[in-house]
């Protein structure tokens, strides 16, 4: 019997040249470079980030939206925990916070209602920033707020999906890509067959991984072998999590309050249908709309190259602030302050300079 | 932030469980798994059980973990 590892080295030794593989979740970045996996790729498999940190690929303009809000007094912002310290234009919720401003750190928009019926005089707005696998739990909160009547619940939404952002990737043709590792909770919700488009249309190799190291392993070795095969199909490694059609409650749910939306992401432009917008029949919940909240220029911070590290393009060796004037201390970018950010991935596991 | 630790459910009340990772107890919202029961194992994403384990799945997961060396895991 072989170890996985040799498994992949046999079938890159045959597939000869050089393959990028890129995945496109924040916790697969995290999970290859801190169980340094990536160390254990022969040469010629590359394993490349793409935009897969939601807080990562949220514009400035939101930041410094929800800093404005939370400077309100009558407003308490609720938050997920790695978008703290996220640097807006000029400021982030983590320096407002010290200044005295109400921003809670939550760890679901369950707990962000909850805040709402214990403050009634406030108005909470929750931070909705996620993919598919987030999304759904905020459309729970807004029906629940919706049925309970409980009108000082707000969310400012910046949710977006995957499959057009992966095609925008593709058609960019920036960066090879030879085959995508699928994110697995995204799939836990919409289903592998989401995937199916990229295969038939653009003959790239789509493989959803868990996230175990092993799992990602696995998923390579298959995304090799579909190399080997000229095939180009979704196959799931996920099995234990992942089924064809998804969580068919969980997408009612997104349909029922959210509808696709041309939606900017950081450092990529605006990607068509790629982001979630709260529907008409619940404006009353969406902070931008029913607390009058503007959205500023998206002002990239000089030197910051966020955006095409998302896109692949580049390391973040290649980018001259890493290190230097970014880094996890004092960043520049949200890949650098984010959890699941690249930057930050490079800066923890590998080098802290750039080259 | 995708974390894919079986959580035990260990109490239920219409839609909210309570549930045991290793002990340490939350309460979570079980409305997007379809007849969740006591002893299910759920995936938590942000305070929502997002899909129920059987058993085999569960047991999957658990021999993954238990692989030490990445360098020794047998296909």
């Amino acid at each position: 019997m072989k170890t996985l590892v040799q498994a992949i080295e046999e079938r890159a030794r045959r597939v000869g040249r050089d393959v990028q593989f890129m995945e496109v979740c924040g916790t697969h970045t995290m999970v290859a470079f801190r169980t340094g996996l990536r160390q254990l790729l022969p040469a010629n498999v590359r394993l490349i980030s793409g935009p897969g940190c939601p807080v990562c690929v949220t514009d400035v303009n939101y930041i410094d939206a929800a800093v404005e809000l939370c400077r309100r007094p009558d407003v308490i912002v609720a938050t997920f925990g790695d978008l703290l310290r996220v640097p807006g234009s000029d400021s982030s919720l983590e320096r407002e916070r010290a200044a005295g401003a109400n921003v809670r750190v939550v760890y679901s928009p369950t707990d962000a209602l909850a805040l709402a019926q214990e403050c009634p005089s406030k108005h909470v707005v929750f931070l909705g920033v996620g993919f598919e696998t987030t999304a759904p739990t905020v459309a729970w909160s807004i029906c629940c707020a919706a049925r309970d009547g409980i009108d000082n619940y707000f969310v400012l939404c910046a949710h977006k999906t995957m499959p057009r952002a992966m095609e925008a990737l593709v058609k960019d043709q920036q960066v090879k890509i030879d085959g995508f590792i699928c994110p697995g909770h995204v799939s836990v919700i919409t289903g592998a067959a989401m995937y199916r488009f990229i295969c038939e249309q653009y003959k790239i190799p789509c493989v959803v991984s868990g996230f175990e190291a092993w799992d990602m392993l696995k998923a390579i070795t298959l995304l090799l072998q579909q190399v080997l095969d000229s095939r180009a199909e979704v196959e799931v490694e996920y099995s234990r999590s992942v089924t064809e059609h998804g969580n068919a409650a969980a997408q009612r749910l997104i349909s029922e309050v959210f509808e696709p939306y041309d939606a900017s992401w950081r450092g990529i432009g605006t990607i068509p249908q790629s982001g979630l917008a709260i529907r008409p029949q619940y404006a009353r919940f969406d902070a931008a709309r029913a607390l009058t909240v503007r959205f500023g220029e998206a002002h990239v911070p000089p030197g910051c190259r966020c955006g095409d590290v998302l896109r692949g393009v580049l390391t973040p060796l290649e980018c001259k602030l890493f290190g230097r004037t970014c880094a996890p201390v004092h960043p520049i970018g949200p890949c650098m302050v984010s959890s699941e950010g690249v930057c930050a991935a490079y800066y923890k596991y590998e080098k802290r300079v750039a080259a | 932030m995708c974390l894919a630790i079986p959580a035990k459910i260990v109490e239920l009340n219409g839609t909210t469980a309570t549930i045991s990772v290793d002990g340490a107890l939350r309460e979570v919202n079980v409305s997007l798994v379809e007849e969740p029961r006591l002893g299910d194992y759920v995936l938590i994403h942000a305070g929502f059980a997002i899909h129920k384990w059987d058993e085999s799945e569960v047991k999957e997961l658990e021999a993954i973990r238990a692989a030490t060396d990445l360098r020794e895991v047998l296909v």
